[in-house]
């Protein structure tokens, strides 16, 4: 099938400001605009602006969704407050991952769910298979662009955008903000490892958010920063990307995700596998790995060897801008997960040592 | 895209400085470009013989990597090793300290399918 990307209402933006497009799993969108290292140095120093309008806003209300999305998602729903937001997964019935996502209680009975864009589709027609009678499930993904504004100084431009008085979310939480060109849903959330916001707005008013944020950031050292930068970011932080480090093939118990699966909370689709999984003992787990001197940056699905058998291979990989090392994710027998274990990864035909490292890779300096 | 006068070029867009037998082989300003930061340059083995249009080595920016053909055949005679230390420099100086590698041409070395730089840019134009 070959079908035109989606775009989002920022593409037009982004190509006039000159950035490099991809096709991105059916989206067309911005990987940089000057240079990754570039930006991904000004979301670690400054802020960086992301446009992250291809993911999904489901939202699912009425009586009882609570208990409804309590038994389809990992985390303990009912632990939320209104306002606020927690990382959760979808499963599968053997306890693979459909989808990781963000869950937030915007109100009683009233969620709003952030999931991934490949994944949109997928994820609707699942909650809303598996809904219970009177529980709505609306997909509004069309409808809502989003924006993500990271980085150390992303407090400070949202205080010099929206003045002195509107109340900003502390970490996880989410607000509503009625301003003009709104309503503004505003997460104190992100993928990046450092503080910021994800800013979501209707779809239209997008182009007008971007370049109001971009100008009140832009004398704190704002940049534009496309996927490239995104991803770097990311496996620094050691955040886990569906589609490369999460699969049905595998769980969030050996992604590493055990903290956000509640298996005491009651029953939720996949509980029974994981709980087995858990009492078995996990054969694999979802390892950081950091490749040792100057090598070449390791990509998804390079090989990697104990000795001279195959263990595995890489789900992601990049250069680390700031530790300025190769690193990479993999799943790898648990015999060989400990921190310090040495593992070699294969790039062209030469092994590299790698050392098996403590997530996240990046820790962002607290003040 | 900055194509210098002195130099021939290769429609995979490396370019080739001739002197005497040898020759200074790099990328192109142009390349540089569409690869972005380029953060690691796996350079050839000094000694290795290589075809015209052959595949010689390997440079990587943060996504992806891309490979290097040779515009003549000979034989490697010496590499810029800077660039290990330095992979930028092939970003910066693509056709000064961002050489890569040097030539021993072969004596029946044909360069008749490189282009002279109106063409090459013609050839960018077009694209």
């Amino acid at each position: 099938m070959d079908t035109a990307p989606k775009r989002t209402p920022l593409a037009p933006v982004h190509e006039a400001l000159g950035a490099r497009m991809i096709d991105f799993g059916g989206w067309w969108m911005p990987v940089q605009y000057h240079g990754i290292l570039e930006e991904h140095r000004a979301v670690r120093g400054q802020a960086g602006l992301f446009d992250i309008s291809h993911m999904g806003e489901i939202f699912v209300t009425g009586p009882g969704a609570e208990a409804c999305l309590n038994r389809l998602l990992t985390n303990d729903v009912t632990q939320l407050e209104n306002g606020q937001g927690q990382y959760t997964l979808l499963l599968n019935e053997r306890g693979g991952v459909i989808d990781d996502l963000l869950c937030y209680r915007l109100e009683q009975n009233h969620y709003l769910l952030l999931v991934n864009a490949s994944k949109i589709e997928e994820d609707f027609l699942w909650l809303q298979s598996h809904a219970t009678a009177g529980i709505a499930v609306d997909n509004q993904s069309d409808l809502w662009a989003g924006l993500a504004l990271q980085g150390p100084n992303a407090e400070a431009i949202l205080r010099s955008l929206l003045g002195p008085d509107v109340p900003l979310p502390a970490r996880n939480q989410i607000a509503t903000l009625g301003i003009p060109n709104g309503p503004i849903l505003l997460a104190r959330t992100g993928y990046t490892g450092e503080d910021g916001f994800e800013w979501f707005c209707p779809a239209q008013t997008a182009p007008i958010w971007w370049d109001k944020l971009l100008e009140a950031g832009r004398p704190l050292g704002l940049l534009p920063c496309g996927l490239g930068a995104r991803d770097t970011l990311r496996l620094e932080a050691g955040f886990t990307l569906n589609g490369s480090d999460l699969s049905p093939e595998h769980t969030p118990l050996e992604a590493g995700l055990s903290a956000f699966v509640k298996l005491d909370k009651g029953d939720f689709i996949g509980r029974t596998a994981l709980a087995a999984q858990r009492d078995s003992g996990l054969a694999r787990r979802l390892v950081a790995l950091v490749l040792e001197g100057k090598t070449p940056p390791p990509r998804p699905h390079y090989p990697i060897f104990n000795a001279d058998s195959l263990v595995g291979e890489t789900c992601s990989g990049s250069l680390s801008p700031t530790l300025g090392q190769g690193i990479a994710m993999a799943y790898l027998p648990s015999a060989l997960c400990a921190p310090g274990t040495r593992v070699e990864l294969e790039i062209r035909g030469r092994r590299f040592p790698a050392l098996v490292s403590k997530r996240p890779l990046y820790r962002r300096p607290t003040a | 895209m900055n194509i210098p006068q002195d130099l021939l070029y290769a429609k995979t867009h490396e370019w080739l400085r001739l002197s005497g037998a040898s020759a200074t082989v790099g990328i192109t300003d142009h390349a540089q470009h569409e690869l972005t930061d380029v953060v690691y340059v796996e350079l050839p083995a000094v000694g290795t013989h290589v075809a015209a249009g052959q595949q010689i080595c390997v440079v990587e920016s943060v996504k992806a990597a891309s490979d290097i053909y040779s515009p003549a055949a000979g034989t490697v005679e010496s590499v810029n090793d800077a660039l290990s230390s330095d992979p930028a420099l092939l970003n910066t100086e693509p056709y000064g300290r961002g050489w890569i590698f040097t030539l021993r041409l072969d004596g029946e070395a044909d360069l008749s399918s490189l282009k002279p730089p109106a063409a090459y840019a013609q050839q960018l134009a077009g694209q």
